[in-house]
This record gives C-alpha cells, structure tokens and sequence, in this order.
C-alpha cells in the first residue's frame, strides 16, 4: 500500500517517513519556497548506491516501525532546533523497495546564516545514519544481507556529543 | 496474547516478521523471553545479543524488563538508515 506523497512542505518542521518515491528535485523547490527569507538553506539527497562492498546493487529495502521511527527523528529534529537557530526543517525518508538512483533520504535545514544550516543538516544526517529505527536489505549479483551502520558512521555521529555550537 | 515483532535480520530466522501468541507463564522478563525464543527457533544465542535492542509497546527498554502477556514486544536488531 502506497502512502500519501510527503509534499508540500510548508510547515517549519516536516518529518516524513513514506513508501512513496521522494522527488528530490522538487522537495528542494518547496522547501525553498517555504524558507525563501531565511539566508541560508541546506540540503542533503542521499540516493541508493549502484555497487556495494558486495558488488553491484539490483534493490535496497528500508524497514522501519512506526510510531517509533517518526518519534525518534521527532526528537532529532527538536535537538536540532534547540541547537542551532533554525527557520524550517525538512526530512524525508524512504521505505520499502529501492533500485539504485532512487532517493532513500532528503534532509533540508534553513536559517538566517549558512553556518547553523549546515551543521543542522550534518548533524541529522549523522543521527538518520546511525539511531533511527530503520533496518536495511541490500541485494546485490552475490545475493541478500542486512547492513548495519559501518564503524565511521558511529564516529560521525560521536562527534555531536560535546561540542558546543554557538 | 502478546504481539512478538520480529526487525531486519531476525526476520531471517524466524521465517516471519510477527506472531500474536500466549507466552507461557513462566516467562517473566526480556531475559526470558529471549532464552525461550532462541530454544524455539534454535537460534544459537542470536536472541541473547546485547546489540539486539527490545521495545515493549513502543517504548525501548532497559533490561531486565517484566513482560505481560498482551504487551507489543519488538526485537530491534541495529539500526540505521540515510
């Protein structure tokens, strides 16, 4: 069962979680729109690889369970907000079955000043990589495995835990 | 009856990704829970990992953690996505 498109994204705060196809083209578009007076706007498109470690890729399934996948990327999206001065926030994700080129994750961030922006945006991206409730199935030409985040992943995301940003 | 949900590779080794089932009563806690789970799927410890995370009706626990017989009690192995 499809669920209904994420878009528009007109609120200060959209978290999406959807088996629908993200247009990642046209997210950034609205969201622009939406945030057009802030200064800064920052996006991030993460797509499905075409080759792995494991060779090349023919489908990414995403698995998440809600309600607690979207409580917890409502909670990563508040810190943000606590931390850095932020006018709108948008995150999309992925569920279900992928090909390569498919895009799995949008994350936008705006503010008055490119700086908070960007780090708003790593700083999601690294909780979405390593802490949301979202399991991955790679298939590839030698066959099926689920991936778990990688030992850098971690590393990225350890480095929020004690820096200041003001 | 408990709703037992079944994430990412566990899936794998219990050939379904949830069953609705009356626990026997013996069965107190998680710890249990996950010693009578790896017996019947013959799973040889892959329920006793401590990367395996439990959430009970939506709530991630710490465990031990005592368990009723109409609780949602999901195994999380780890996470990620991006």
């Amino acid at each position: 069962m499809k669920s209904p498109s994420c878009l528009p994204l007109e609120a200060a705060k959209v978290i999406c979680v959807s088996e629908s196809p993200i247009d990642a083209g046209a997210a950034l578009s609205q969201f622009q729109k939406a945030a057009a007076t802030s200064g800064g706007i920052v996006s991030f498109t993460g797509n499905v690889r075409g080759t792995s470690a494991q060779g090349s890729v023919t489908t990414l399934h995403l698995q998440s369970y809600s309600p607690l996948t979207e409580q917890g990327i409502e909670r990563a999206a508040q810190t943000a907000r606590d931390r850095w001065p932020l006018d709108h926030i948008t995150i999309l994700h992925r569920t279900g079955d992928m090909r390569p080129g498919d895009t799995i994750v949008f994350v936008a961030a705006a503010s008055a000043h490119r700086r908070a922006a960007f780090e708003a945006a790593d700083f999601l991206m690294d909780y979405l990589k390593t802490e949301a409730v979202f399991w991955k199935k790679e298939t590839t030409s030698e066959g099926a495995a689920w991936i778990e985040p990688r030992a850098e992943d971690y590393q990225d995301n350890a480095r929020w835990a004690n820096t200041e940003t003001t | 009856m408990a709703s037992l949900l079944y994430f990412g590779k566990l899936v794998e080794l219990t050939h379904s990704p949830q069953e609705t089932i009356d626990l026997p009563p013996t069965l107190g806690t998680t710890h249990d829970l996950r010693k009578w789970l790896d017996n019947r799927f013959e799973t040889e410890g892959a329920f006793l990992e401590s990367t395996i995370r439990i959430a009970i009706n939506n709530q991630v626990v710490t465990e031990p953690q005592a368990i009723g017989q109409t609780d949602e009690i999901a195994f999380m192995p780890p996470v990620g996505g991006g």
